[in-house]
Formats: C-alpha cells, structure tokens, sequence
C-alpha cells in the first residue's frame, strides 16, 4: 500500500458566497508528480492556494492532511516550515530584494547559483539583480521555479510554471520539475500544457469544484479534450 | 586637525568607515554644531567653510572639467544631547565636472537638537553630481531635521539626489527640496525614511521641467510605524516641450501610524508629459505570502519588505 504524503478529503472553499471547491479529494504520494487539468476558473488555483494556506482561503469543510497530520488549522509560515511551498501563477515582485537573497530565503544553505542555472538563468547577471518589476513575466516565472527547486521541498504546488516561459525552454522547465520530484516530493503541477501534464506520473481533471476523473496523464487528457465530464457533460470543463 | 574621534564613531556606528570619509585624497568639510572642525580641499574641489554668527557656512566648487575619482564628504552633527546647527551650503558644479557627494549628518545622542540645512546646488552645462544624504538621529527621536535645497540644474546636466534615513528615530522631518532642470537635463530625486515611536515625516520633493527634453523623477520610499506620521508631497511640472517626468511614491504603515501621500503633476506644455503612481497602505498581502511560503514568519516577512523598500 502507498503511503499517501497528501490527502486531501471533502474540502469545500466558499468565495464571494460561491463554493469553488465543492467537495474536493485528492491524494498524492511522496515522488509523486501529479498533474491537475482543469478550464479557466474551475478552481485550481484556489486548491493551491488553500492548502498552502493563503489569506482568504480557509475551507468551509473538509481535511487536508500532510503527513498524517491535518493542517488546515496552520498558518501559511507554519506549513512552509513543514516542507509545503508553492510557486505563484503570478509571483510577486518585491522591491529591494535580490533574487540571491530571494532563492536563499527559507533555504540559507542553498545552491542559488545552480538553481539558478537550472531555470536557465545565467547567475551572473541573476543573481545580484532586484527581484521587481524589472523583470519579464518569464524571468519572473523561472526564478519562481528556481526558489521552489532551492527549497528541496516536501510538496510543491507548482501553479502554471510554464506559463509566459518560451517554446524552447520548456524542457528545461520540466527538467527542474523532475529535480524536485526526485528528491522525494510530492509535485501537484497544475497546467495547460499538455507537453508537461503528460510527463507526470498521474494527473486529475478539476470541475464545478470536483475532481472528476483521475488515472494515467494520457487518459485524463484524452477525456479532457474529449469533453467527457461526469458533471458538467464538458460544458464548463473541454478545450473544445 | 582638530579632534575627529566623535565624528569616527558615529560613522562607525552607521557603517562607513572614517578611513574612506576621511582619507587624504577625498575633499571634506566636517563640522559640530557651529564649529568647524575640518576643511580639506584636494585638486578639483575648493572647499570653504567658516562659523557664522548662527550657523556654519560652507562653500563647495567641483571645478570646470574635473571628474573626481573620490567622494566628497560632508560630515554635519552634534555629538551632545541638546543643541543647534544650522547649515548653510553653496554647492557648485561647473561645466563637465563630475563628482559624488556623501553628506553625513550623524546626531547619535540628540535629545533635543535641532538641525537646519540651508542649501543651494547648482549644476552648469553637463555637470553631473550623485548627491547622497544619509542621516543618523540616534534612538530618542528627541530631534527636528529641517534640510531646505534650492537646485538648478543645468543644460544636459544629470543631479541624482538619495536621502536616506533608515536606522534609529527620525524625530521631526521636514525635507522640502526644488529642483529646476534646463534643456535636456536630468533630475532623480529619491527619499527613504522609516519612521518608528512618535516620529514625524514630511517630504516635499519638487521638480520644474523647465528645459526642452528635461526629464525628472521624484521616488519616495517611507515606512511607519507605532504612532508616526508620514506627509510626502511629490510634484513635478512639465513646462517644456518633451519634458518627460514622473511620480513615484509608495508607504508601508504598520501600527497605529498614520500616512498620506499626495502625488502632484501638472503641465504648461501641450507637448510635456508627467505621471505618478502612489501606493500607500499596509505590507502588500501577496509579497507577505511570498516570503511566508518560504517560511518565513509574518513579522519576518513584512520587516524584509520594509527592509527592501527601504533599500
């Protein structure tokens, strides 16, 4: 029997009196690299950010265990501190922070150089720079990736990390998610690309709040594309 | 040379270091309260500087072509808990000269001290000066800083000003600078302070785009906290075809301290453009959730952002 690093069981979010998440379970395994689909709003980033436990974002009910141990209880810090970290679909920028400190943050004795290198960054020109606005959406994206790689996390919600990356670099992209993976972590990746949902290991489609189908990567894209949907017939949920 | 150990220090003490301030090859004026201590010149800068009635005089000219490879320091302050300075500073860049200025104006002990600057700059064609300022006010807040500077900035000169006062109490703050730029010059004009206690901060950083091309930028960096103040005025007047300006202030508030920002751009020229951007509040959330995801503690998180901005 595999041991079940996270479990997540019946959680329901409610935002601006809608329940995104509607009974929602999900389970991932330790070197688990599970991929979760899902149209624009069905709610995942609002899964990631409630088990990372971001303000606003307490469930109404449900469980979410870590380890055995419930967490929803926990600060955000608090859940950090127990190897949990997600990489932003939208990382902030922060003024006065360079993203040597920013990648060591949480993680002194990281090699920031070589993570850096990892997202196909030259740390050279990197390493000293401010993490702000300077920034491309892409460079942002990779430094985002290369803090979560620095992290050696024990789970990583990895939200879009492909997204404003260029086509020639994705296979680095999914390189580091593979480095993260392989040091024993349990990866959700939550994506669109198909290219890197179909390197996981399992992968789920997310609708009206539900997970509504779960297997081999390759089969819940096929349904997703499909448009088969238990609860919405693809309605809200195909690519089309 | 009169006695320098105060003035080492107190420079220790914020974290320069007096060998640089004052090595034999960078131009200084150093004074306590209205007593000049020190005055030393070097080839390319003329420094003057004589005790008026009720305030210190002192006179800085960067000679026509020099590029001065040193710094100039300025080291003002008072080393007793109560007393007085009052400044006045003429400060000249002649035509294609070029130089950085630090002016250190430490008050480690001030209880109840007051100190007034008085300044006038100016720059002449394609002079270019980087002018930093940066206070230490020790930990009473028992202090009032009025600095006042006057500066013009001439055809296709550069006149980059940092303030900064980020460590300690600031007690009462009332920076007000103008700047004029001529044709094609530029002005960057950047405040940092972090105000903590009862500490109160007004800025006011003015810059009159007055030349053909002109360009300015007035950047204020302010945090606040327990029951501090913070009143920061950032104007800038496109009065010139293509002079381009903009506003940029942002202030963190923690506590019960109180903030304002008011961003104030106007033109006189149809073809001139300024904008601004303020934003004034608490510690932004997702910056907060950024640091805590790496596990940092909340407190821990917003002081790194503060510490950040204030950079």
């Amino acid at each position: 029997m595999v041991n079940m690093l996270v479990d997540i069981r019946g959680l329901r979010v409610i935002l601006a009196d809608r329940p995104v998440l509607d009974g929602l379970s999900l389970e991932i395994a330790a070197g688990e690299l599970h991929a979760l689909l899902g149209a624009n709003g069905s709610g995942k980033t609002t899964l990631a950010c409630t088990v990372m436990g971001c303000a606003g974002y307490a469930p109404a009910a449900g469980e979410i265990v870590f380890d055995g141990e419930r967490i929803e209880q926990l600060a955000l810090h608090e859940r950090a501190r127990r190897g949990i970290t997600l990489a932003w679909q939208e990382p902030a920028r922060i003024e006065g922070l360079r993203i040597g400190e920013f990648i060591r943050t949480g993680a002194p004795a990281a090699d920031a150089e070589a993570a850096l290198a990892a997202v196909g960054l030259d740390p050279g020109a990197y390493l000293q720079r401010m993490l702000d606005r300077t920034l491309s959406g892409g460079e942002r994206k990779r430094i985002e990736l290369a803090g979560a790689l620095a992290l050696a996390p024990r789970f990583a919600i990895l939200d879009e990390p492909a997204a404003g990356i260029d086509l020639l670099s994705i296979d680095e992209i999914v390189s580091v998610i593979e480095a993260i993976r392989a040091k024993g972590a349990a990866v959700l990746l939550i994506t669109h690309e198909e290219a890197i949902a179909g390197r996981a290991q399992s992968a789920s489609q997310l609708c009206g709040g539900r997970i509504v189908c779960r297997g081999a990567p390759r089969e819940v894209i096929a349904n997703y594309k499909a448009r088969r949907c238990a609860r919405c017939d693809g309605a809200t949920c195909g690519y089309g | 040379m009169a006695d320098l150990a105060p003035l080492r220090d107190a420079l220790r003490a914020v974290g320069a270091d007096p060998s640089l301030v004052l090595s034999p090859e960078a131009a200084h004026v150093v004074a306590y309260g209205h007593h000049v201590v020190s005055v030393q010149s070097v080839p390319g800068v003329i420094v003057l500087a004589e005790r008026e009635r009720d305030a210190i005089r002192a006179e800085v000219t960067v000679v026509a072509g020099a590029r001065l490879a040193q710094p100039v320091h300025l080291c003002f302050g008072l080393f007793e808990p109560r007393g007085i300075q009052n400044v006045r500073l003429a400060l000249v860049m002649e035509r294609d000269a070029r130089a950085t200025f630090w002016s250190h104006c430490l008050f480690p002990l001030a209880e109840q001290a007051r100190h007034a600057m008085d300044a006038t700059i100016r720059l002449d064609e394609r002079a270019e000066l980087v002018y930093n300022e940066a206070h230490y006010h020790g930990l009473s807040g028992g202090i009032e800083v009025l600095p006042v500077a006057r500066v013009s900035v001439g055809r296709r000169a550069r006149y980059r000003a940092d303030f900064s006062l980020v460590s300690g109490r600031v007690g009462r703050l009332e920076i007000d600078y103008t700047v004029e730029v001529a044709e094609d010059g530029v002005a960057e004009l950047t405040s940092r302070v972090h105000g903590r206690g009862e500490d109160r901060i007004a800025i006011r950083e003015a810059v009159h785009l007055n030349g053909v091309r002109a360009r300015g930028l007035v950047k204020s960096r302010v945090a606040v906290e327990d029951e501090a103040s913070a009143e920061v005025v950032g104007a800038t007047f496109g009065n010139a075809a293509e002079s381009r300006g903009h506003v940029d202030c942002l202030e963190i508030v923690r506590g019960n301290a109180k903030a304002s920002a008011v961003p104030e751009v106007r033109v006189t020229h149809p073809l001139a453009k300024v904008t601004h951007e303020a934003a004034i509040g608490s510690v932004d959330q997702k910056q907060l959730e950024t640091l805590m995801a790496r596990g940092l503690s909340p407190e821990d998180a917003a002081d790194r952002i503060i510490l950040g901005m204030l950079r």
